[in-house]
């Protein structure tokens, strides 16, 4: 099922959650929604779901404008971030209880309900534990559970709310694999919501990067990672330095030096220079470049860490070189960012 | 209410700090005077009630509980019973379902107003409802050219009951349902349950230990309440008289037997609640710690 999310506003109070958010999700697709906490992702998966009314514009499920619609009549699976299983329901009648509240000729029998709830334990690889209480489950296969209870009723959409947010690094790493899986297999179109960039680069197709109440990039994790279009994506994905600039006839300039880096399209003026910590060469001789004094190193597994200190204000700057890089013991470092971007200064 | 249970979850002594251990002279004094004063004030007046209830022998006491108006006065009291704990079980629900699960104005208000009947004295409620339906009161001219017959009459004892057992189912679910908050009940509607299966199946369950014991408190009370029955019941000896009336006025005619009878019942009742609501608390404690406020 296709999810078009349209000029969608929504207020608490007089507060606003959204502003203006339009999102087109194809059908099949898996999602990640990624943002710091209070950018808005939560709210607009919960809009998506039906659990709250945008203020402002309207959410399409295919051709259906569905802005209106009850949960109830959405037919979504939604993943709770602590699960929310009825602790007094075995697994099997968690599972079933979609199922089991259906009306008239809808609901099937006992028996075929019994039968589906199996059917999706051994989906979500918990077979035998029908019996069992929520309580009596780890963590990882509450999250199973949730997962199989959502999808017990066929949904259009499947939603999950910070679906590994709960468990431990181990577990969460193997979920990760497992939903991936799952996804593949059953195709349903999934949005996760998810605070960890990790999580949300490795398993989806398409990431949503969120940040006060807007989406501020969408795409896959190359185009979020290598292509990032705002200061805030550049710094919340991955790592990244940067260095307050100066832009003049197509140059750029620290102080009174130009550092070798050419920018024909960008309008003179201040500028901030973003780049990866990584994504640097280093150089010997200083003609064009950015040269600083080595300040503090760190050894952070399997690369050194430098901070340095650039030019007369000593704005400090981060890379990373090779563990045994004879650079890190001398007191100057030069290097020239080898992939970079500039963005107006704010 | 102080809970006696709250102790049973404190360590032993031997892996208790010594910085927070008391001398041996200390604990003992404390533990001797703690058990004097239960003794002296909860067990003796117990056991005086069951010694002048039994002082004339086994057949006196039969005797005087199957008296007619005694036996009248235990049948109403279990009426009342029957009609205010089934109404404060669905207001008490109502109640602490809108303040859990909702935000609205207004809402401390309505908290502070359903605690009203514990802060007010049992008297006041009860000449609040003669002010209201009594003869000269504001609704009086009406309910008489109707005849209905509220005060001095079993309703007037219902509404007076109901009144003043109010507070404890509510009570003990509002403190449960706030800490159990949405996420069930938005979990159930998203799997297609409409808000009526969504309580059925969800809520109730959710909650249905925290309800058991607010409704055996709230039945403890309406069982045993006295001052505001008092002032709307009018004693009509076989009539309007609830077995703790009744009490009062076997007492005052000097009949210790047939009032240490129907006392022994009243105390018997206290002890059955005490011990359901002790299993309760230790069957489900997790589950109602939250009510432990009051």
């Amino acid at each position: 099922m296709e999810v078009r999310v349209v000029n969608v506003r929504k207020e608490f109070d007089r507060f606003p959650a959204l502003h203006d958010v339009s999102l087109d999700i194809k059908s099949g697709e898996l999602i990640a929604l990624l943002g710091p906490s209070g950018s808005g992702k939560t709210t607009l998966l919960r809009l998506i779901a039906g659990l709250e009314r945008p203020t402002k514009g309207a959410i399409f499920f295919g051709e259906d404008d569905a802005s209106h619609r009850s949960i109830q009549e959405r037919n979504v699976g939604f993943v709770f971030q602590h699960y929310a299983l009825f602790r007094h329901m075995t697994v099997a009648d968690n599972i079933g209880f979609g199922l089991k509240v259906r009306h008239g000729a809808a609901r099937p029998p006992a028996q075929e309900i019994r039968r589906r709830a199996s059917e999706l334990l051994d989906l979500v690889q918990l077979s035998g534990l029908e019996k069992r209480y929520p309580a009596q489950l780890s963590g990882g296969q509450r999250q199973r559970v949730a997962l199989a209870r959502a999808m017990a009723i066929e949904p259009k959409v499947l939603l999950l709310d910070e679906p590994f947010g709960a468990l431990d690094a181990q577990v969460r790493r193997e979920l990760r694999r497992w939903l991936r899986e799952i996804h593949d297999r059953t195709g349903h179109t999934t949005v996760f919501v998810t605070h960890d960039q990790e999580e949300a680069l490795e398993l989806a197709d398409r990431v949503v990067v969120m940040s006060q109440g807007r989406i501020e990039q969408v795409g896959s994790a190359d185009e979020i990672y290598d292509t990032p279009n705002s200061p805030f994506v550049y710094s919340f994905i991955g790592e990244s330095s940067s260095l307050p600039v100066k832009v003049e006839n197509g140059e750029v300039w620290i102080a009174d030096r130009p550092i070798g880096l050419q920018a024909p399209h960008a309008a003179s003026g201040e500028a901030v220079l973003y780049f990866r910590p990584h994504d640097v060469d280093l150089l010997d001789g200083c003609s064009g470049c950015i040269a600083g004094t080595l300040a503090a190193s760190r050894r952070v597994a399997g690369t050194r860490r430098v901070e340095l200190e650039i030019g007369g204000e000593r704005q400090r700057v981060e890379i990373e070189l090779p563990v045994d890089h004879p650079a890190a013991q001398k007191s100057r470092v030069a290097f020239r960012p080898r992939r970079w971007k500039l963005f107006p200064a704010a | 209410m102080a809970d006696p249970e709250i102790k049973s979850y404190e360590p032993h002594h031997e892996s208790r700090s010594a910085a927070v251990t008391e001398s041996r002279p200390v604990r003992i004094t404390l533990t001797v005077l703690t058990l004097a004063f239960l003794a002296v004030f909860l067990l003796l007046p117990l056991i005086v009630v069951f010694r002048e209830a039994f002082a004339k022998g086994v057949g006196a006491y039969f005797a005087s509980l199957s008296d007619t108006d005694t036996r009248s006065a235990i049948r109403l009291t279990l009426l009342v019973a029957a009609i205010a704990v089934p109404l404060n079980l669905v207001f008490g629900l109502s109640a602490a379902w809108a303040i859990a699960k909702f935000e609205f104005k207004g809402k401390a208000f309505l908290t502070t107003l359903i605690d009203l009947p514990f802060s007010v004295s049992p008297v006041i409620s009860g000449l609040v409802y003669v002010l209201l339906f009594g003869a000269q009161g504001l609704l009086g001219g009406w309910l008489q050219a109707h005849g209905i017959q509220i005060l001095f009459a079993v309703p007037g004892i219902v509404l007076a009951t109901v009144f003043v057992t109010f507070p404890f189912v509510a009570r003990e679910l509002i403190p449960l349902m706030q800490e159990q908050g949405n996420g069930d009940e938005e979990a159930a509607l998203s799997l297609g349950a409409n808000g009526w299966q969504a309580f059925w199946y969800v809520t109730l369950p959710n909650v249905k230990w925290g309800l058991l014991y607010g409704v055996l408190l709230c039945n403890a009370r309406a069982m045993g309440e006295f001052g505001a029955v008092s002032v709307v019941s009018g004693h009509i000896r076989g009539l309007t008289n609830t077995m703790p009336l009744h009490v009062e006025i076997l007492y005052n005619e000097y009949n210790a037997v047939g009032a240490f009878a129907v006392a022994s019942l009243l105390a018997g009742l206290a002890l059955v609640t005490l011990v359901l609501k002790t299993l309760l608390e230790m069957r489900y404690g997790a589950e109602i710690a939250a009510t432990r406020g009051h």
